[in-house]
């Protein structure tokens, strides 16, 4: 065993700038892996940490059109239901459009529907306190360098105006899962600015965009959801409510197919570095087909031989393998500032390591599969006269 | 009059190439003695090398039987003739075939390593085996910080170590100069006097058959001379 080890490494130096050449390969290869999984993952991250214990209730014909805020007494009613809050999308340009991110106009109880989000209880009472105040996370807060008791210049889009907003304070997401990338200020705000401008039918005072409330039984999603959908069925703004999982999970469909794209990417390029490695491994057993057929003549079995293959071939995926593993998270973060946090929350999951050391020690095993064919083959004659 | 190790007796051989075949060998009758030293000649292409290998069984006949210490060893199957190589014979090739990553003491462990000894005891024989060929100060050189005499020693110390019936030398001094090759030639021929190794040896070297006792010709794969030399 310990000879093995040792011979394999050995034989894994003796062309150390191919083997360093194929570690390289290795080590890109799997660090982008790591890289594009991360991708999906953040992708997917909204999501996933997205609740199933709050339900979303949105227009049933398509989420640009409102509802009335009067549903939220309705909805209170429902029995199973928690606290209902509601939101209301906002979508202002802080001084130029590439600096995207989300404004939400807000009820006053928001952040009870969502402990995910922590402020602290004297900088909710100053938000509460003040018209035009605006909370930020802590994503966003140092993005812009937002500091509270600044203000905050947005251009309206959807809303037309100049509207400026004061920093009330600065929420943190209860774990580092959580994306904290959004702005919230008051829907009252919102609304008594709407109700002073002239009539127009696609903004009118008194609406919402989603009504989102918690549950007591998560269990009872489904049929709670139901009931809210029912009570306004025969309504001229009928609702459909799911879980906010699912609201979440139906805005990342819609990007299915790239995910889906970037996915096989991933797995191609480790298929590439298999060929690549498989094929320097059979160059370099070729080579030395002349000693594993003196050590067959010596009695090696080839069990023994593919074992001193199959290491050599283990240990310079497992190296190339590491490195990445090493890497890939500092890249991350080099990633996510080149890419100007389009990715909120871009952090290299467990899985992801796990699924880049599978990959490393099935290329090291595949690549060395193919040459230990080459030598069980051989005969000891044929492999004696092999020049070296 | 010894008995003999290897007897063979009507050994065949050919080879299948590009649509011919080849008739390496024919008819060959041939008895080995126990404990001697034998040498084989002739002109190059005659079937020296093939013979050999048949004898080291690392090759098989297509008809025919080769006994060796009574087993036939045309019966065997892979997995059985490699575990009776590492018994049975001991190599020696004209180039070496060291492992280059290995040292030379390493080298010489390598067919212990199928022996089943700890490796206190494998590394201590190897010691003795290479002091003997003359290299206890370069036991921890590798094949290519060796000239190509001591790696020929090398090999006879890797071939001798697992204490095997018999040795297969295939122009051990072919790729030696003259000083060197009878260095080797001359190790070897105590090997057979001192410790009593049976030796088949393939060479064109004249010189060798000095210390040969019996000298095997054979020509387009036919025994056409087999003299005993009583030293
Ligand atoms: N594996 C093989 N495939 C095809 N032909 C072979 C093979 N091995 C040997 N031969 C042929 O068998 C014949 C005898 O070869 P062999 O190597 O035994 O000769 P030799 O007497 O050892 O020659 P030399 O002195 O040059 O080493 C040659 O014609 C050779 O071409
Ligand atoms: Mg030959």
């Amino acid at each position: 065993m310990i000879f093995i080890l040792r011979t394999a490494f050995n034989n894994a130096f003796r062309h150390w700038v191919r083997t360093c050449l194929t570690i390289l390969g290795l080590t890109v290869a799997i660090l982008a892996f790591g890289l594009l999984q991360t991708v999906i993952t953040a992708w997917y991250s909204k999501a996933a940490s997205a609740s199933t214990a709050r339900l979303v209730t949105r227009n049933a014909t398509s989420l640009i059109f409102d509802l009335p805020i009067h549903y939220k007494e309705q909805i209170s009613g429902i029995q199973g239901i928690g606290e209902v809050a509601f939101a209301q999308w906002f979508g202002g340009v802080f001084k130029d459009p590439k600096n995207f991110f989300p404004q939400f106009a807000v009820s006053k109880n928001y952040l009870k529907v969502f402990p995910d989000f922590i402020l602290n209880e004297d900088d909710q009472l100053a938000w509460i306190k003040e018209r035009r105040g605006a909370i930020v996370g802590r994503q966003l807060a140092d993005r812009f360098d937002f500091k509270v008791g600044d203000k905050i210049p947005l251009q309206g889009t959807l809303y037309p105006g100049n509207w400026e907003f004061i920093i009330s304070g600065i929420y943190e997401g209860s774990d580092a899962t959580k994306v904290t990338d959004r702005m919230f200020f008051h829907w009252d705000y919102l609304n008594s600015r709407l109700a002073g401008m002239p009539a127009n039918p696609l903004l009118k005072p008194n609406t919402v965009g989603v009504f989102i409330s918690t549950i007591e039984l998560p269990e009872f999603a489904a049929r709670v959801s139901d009931l809210i959908d029912y009570s306004f069925e025969n309504s001229n703004a009928p609702t459909f409510t799911e879980t906010e999982q699912a609201f979440q999970l139906g805005f990342v469909a819609m990007s299915d197919q790239i995910i889906e794209a970037i996915r096989t990417v991933s797995y191609v390029i480790v298929f590439i570095i298999l060929a690549v490695m498989a094929n320097t491994m059979s160059m370099s057993v070729r080579e030395r087909t002349r000693e594993f057929a003196t050590m067959k003549a010596l009695g090696f079995k080839p069990n023994f031989l593919t074992a001193l293959i199959l290491s050599e071939s283990i240990l310079i995926a497992i190296i190339g393998g590491s490195i990445a593993v090493i890497l890939t998270p500092p890249s991350a973060k080099a990633f996510q500032l080149a890419t100007d946090s389009i990715f909120p929350i871009f952090l290299v999951s467990q899985q992801t390591v796990i699924l880049q050391i599978i990959s490393s020690i099935t290329v090291g095993i595949l690549a060395g599969v193919f040459p230990s064919l080459q030598v069980y083959r051989v005969r000891v004659v044929d492999g004696l006269r092999a020049i070296s | 009059m010894r008995s003999n190790l290897v007897e063979i007796n009507n050994i065949k051989k050919s080879y299948f190439r590009g649509g011919q075949i080849i008739e390496v060998l024919r008819n060959i009758n041939l008895g080995v003695p126990e404990g001697g030293f034998t040498v084989l000649m002739g002109p190059s292409g005659s079937g020296k090398s093939t013979l050999l290998n048949l004898i080291a069984g690392i090759d098989k006949p297509d008809s025919g039987s080769l006994k060796i210490s009574g087993l036939d060893i045309t019966g065997l199957d892979e997995g059985e003739l490699a575990e009776w190589r590492s018994g049975n014979i001991g190599f020696i090739f004209q180039f070496y075939n060291l492992m280059p990553v290995l040292t030379a003491r390493q080298n010489v462990e390598l067919p212990l390593l199928l022996s089943g000894l700890p490796a206190k005891s494998r590394r201590l024989r190897a010691e003795f085996v290479l002091e003997v060929v003359g290299l206890q100060d370069r036991l921890h050189h590798y094949p290519n910080e060796l000239s190509g005499g001591q790696q020929q020693r090398v090999a006879i110390a890797r071939a001798v170590v697992s204490d095997p019936t018999l040795i297969v030398a295939d122009e051990p001094t072919g790729d030696l100069d003259k000083q060197s090759a009878k260095d080797i030639l001359n190790l070897l021929h105590r090997l057979n006097l001192e410790a009593g190794k049976t030796i088949v040896m393939v060479t064109h070297d004249i010189n060798a058959t000095h210390a040969a006792q019996k000298v095997v010709n054979l020509d387009k794969g036919e025994l056409v001379d087999e003299r005993t030399t009583d030293h």
